[in-house]
């Protein structure tokens, strides 16, 4: 996990480098399985199927309820799928236990907001950090020298974080307090403190205005470039097309389209999937 | 009513305005001032002046020491209920079983015959604690709210049944010539006796400061921020890389070990143990003073813990009206608690944290309904 966020200190420009940095390759990081997954009667994923790959950004793409966050949740741990299996850096990770997925590189946002509201925006992010933090309770009892250093870390690498998705003003006032746009920004920083490999972004522009989507573009971006492989559940198609390197289509709960963002946008299912073709015409 | 409650706020924010931005010096002098306030005041020469605050129905020496062991006791409790927010009903549980661990390996009268001294008692009282907690905690710390209230409130229920039927604890005939803690003056008298309650009152007051810098170190490290994650979205913490069980049992581990504390040092104060020291009440008195002294603030438990108790004994011996008022103590805990509970839900002392948490529960109480 050596290639994670551990040095971002330097705030970059606003132009986005990432093009010519793109260093998408053929391994696969995530492979979703032919998962299908049931609540009862209700298949809310039916046989879904695809591959991520390291150092791409992937855009998981469909109409409401298609299916995106459950597809999410059960990649984090959330759901256990009904058929199929996920596997992760080619571990097999169905039926091991929320933490422990975060502790092997997979880290999330929300797509409801769910920081811890009362503790500041430091705190929030030093939680993310002590996942990889192995002291506790007895060297933190007596504030044993190994503990002091971690500590000192987190608080480092919390600060680092801050400064780097924009809103190190904010360092010591509590979640609750910030702005939606500031609150979207600290869960992606505070995912980022875990040292995630792949970082998964549930609707991170939801209720933004285009300058808002704009800089949360470059910072995606920005983030990439860390190394990071991104998954990315957006709704607005602009944004999509504009950062991401392939696209997966849900819809209903099933694959209808996977590709290139360019192929993807002519996809004539996708289009019917999104502008709502009657049923007999899309056949 | 409003203009008392601002004027009271209004002083509040004052004081707690000083007490932050005020030179640290100021703050370890009014510290150490406050220790050594009471490190003195169990000295008749020191609290003859204190007016009406010496207890006049008891001795001023016990009721200090039963005051300092429910501290000790609001203190472990804090740390499940305040920090962890887990709700324990039957904390006293646990100092059931650190009182009954000295009694069974020192006492006499005990089948164990094993006549251990206190000192190599107190250990193994705090280990089984622990152990007990970690027991206790295992199934019932995947259960949410309501459930770990009822298991825990059925705990202690248990422990009180099994000390009060089983032949091997003696019952109401109890355990007694229970050693005291060891040590003498160099006139050779010991320092632990049966008619100065001071020195186990300091031996209390003394561990209360090192118990309260351990819960402080672990309160700012990960741990506290574990504990206030679990806390504030249990699931969001678990993504986030919380190992949550391990540290919702680590607050359950912990806060038993310090029941199991105060347990050993009331069974070597007193000598004497039976099932008739273990009333549910007691857990429920505990809790009480925690959440009036502001659940998840350190000096709120301690505030809490020494007032109940200590109000308690001071209404002892006093008549009004005819009345005597020591009997109708809990009626007026009660309407207190009550009183408490409309105009400021969040404790005496509150933690910023926990009374904006209460403020948003409000909200949704008042959205929901």
């Amino acid at each position: 996990m050596g290639e994670t966020v551990q040095k971002p200190t330097v705030p970059e420009q606003a132009g986005p480098p990432a093009a010519e940095s793109t260093a998408v390759t053929r391994e696969p990081l995530l492979e979703v399985d032919h998962v299908t997954l049931r609540f009862g009667g209700v298949v809310a994923l039916n046989d879904v199927n695809f591959t991520l790959y390291k150092g791409e950004i992937l855009g998981l793409i469909g109409p409401n309820g298609a299916g995106k966050t459950t597809c999410f949740n059960a990649m984090t741990g959330i759901y256990q799928p009904s058929e199929g299996e996920i596997r992760f850096r080619g571990e097999r990770i169905t039926g091991k236990k929320k933490h422990q997925i975060t502790k092997m590189g997979m880290a999330r946002t929300f797509q409801n907001i769910r920081l811890f509201p009362e503790m500041t925006a430091l705190e929030n992010i030093q939680v993310g950090a002590d996942a990889h933090h192995k002291t506790s309770v007895i060297s933190a009892l007596f504030r044993l020298p190994r503990h002091r250093r971690e500590e000192r870390d987190g608080l480092e690498k919390a600060e680092r974080l801050l400064d780097f998705v924009g809103i190190s003003g904010r360092m010591h006032d509590a979640a609750r307090n910030l702005s939606y746009g500031e609150q979207r920004r600290l869960e992606i920083a505070r995912a980022l403190a875990t040292d995630p490999v792949l970082l998964c972004l549930d609707e991170p522009a939801a209720g933004f205005n285009p300058a808002e989507k704009e800089e949360l573009l470059q910072l995606i971006r920005r983030i990439r470039d860390q190394g990071v492989t991104v998954l990315l559940i957006e709704h607005d198609m602009r944004l999509v097309m504009g950062v991401t390197d392939r696209i997966v289509v849900l819809e209903f709960g099933k694959k209808i389209a996977e590709g290139l963002p360019a192929e993807v946008r002519e996809d004539h299912r996708v289009i019917a999937a999104y502008l709502g073709v009657p049923d007999d015409d899309v056949a | 009513m409003t203009s008392v409650r601002e004027w009271f706020d209004s002083g509040r924010h004052a004081v707690s305005e000083r007490w932050h931005n005020g030179p640290r010096w100021m703050r370890w002098a009014l510290i150490a001032a406050v220790i050594v306030f009471f490190y003195a005041l169990p000295n008749r020469e020191f609290y003859q002046w204190l007016g009406p605050i010496p207890t006049t129905g008891s001795n001023f020496g016990h009721v200090l020491f039963t005051v300092s062991i429910y501290v000790l006791l609001a203190v472990g409790l804090n740390i499940v209920v305040g920090f962890a927010g887990l709700l324990d009903l039957g904390y006293f549980g646990f100092f059931a079983v650190g009182a009954y661990t000295v009694a069974v390996f020192t006492s006499p009268s005990s089948d164990l015959k094993t006549l251990w001294p206190w000192m190599l008692a107190l250990p193994l009282a705090i280990a089984l604690t622990m152990l007990s907690g970690v027991m206790l905690g295992t199934p019932t710390l995947r259960l949410r709210g309501d459930y770990l209230a009822i298991v825990t409130l059925g705990f202690a229920e248990m422990i009180r049944v099994a000390a009060t039927s089983s032949e091997f604890l003696k019952g109401q005939r109890g355990f007694n010539q229970i050693p005291h803690p060891p040590g003498s003056y160099p006139d050779g008298k010991p320092i632990f006796g049966v008619l100065d309650p001071r020195p186990y009152y300091w031996l209390v007051l003394t561990l209360i400061i090192l118990v309260v810098i351990g819960v402080q170190n672990l309160n700012r490290s990960r741990v506290g921020r574990a504990w206030i994650a679990i806390r504030e979205d249990e699931d969001a913490a678990q993504l986030m890389g919380v190992p949550t069980f391990k540290f919702k049992l680590w607050a359950f581990a912990s806060g038993a070990a310090i029941g199991g504390l105060a347990g050993a040092l009331f069974a070597g104060k007193q000598n004497f143990v039976s099932s008739q020291n273990l009333e549910l009440l007691n857990s429920i008195i505990i809790l009480a003073a925690v959440i009036l002294g502001g659940s998840g603030n350190i000096v709120g438990a301690i505030v809490g813990g020494g007032l109940v108790a200590y109000l308690i004994e001071r209404f002892r011996g006093i008549e009004f009206f005819g009345i005597e008022l020591y009997e109708y103590r809990f009626m007026l805990f009660g309407l207190v608690l009550v009183v408490m509970m409309i105009f400021r839900p969040q404790g005496l002392v509150a933690n910023r944290r926990r009374a904006a948490e209460f403020k948003d529960r409000r909200k949704e109480v008042i959205v929901g309904g």
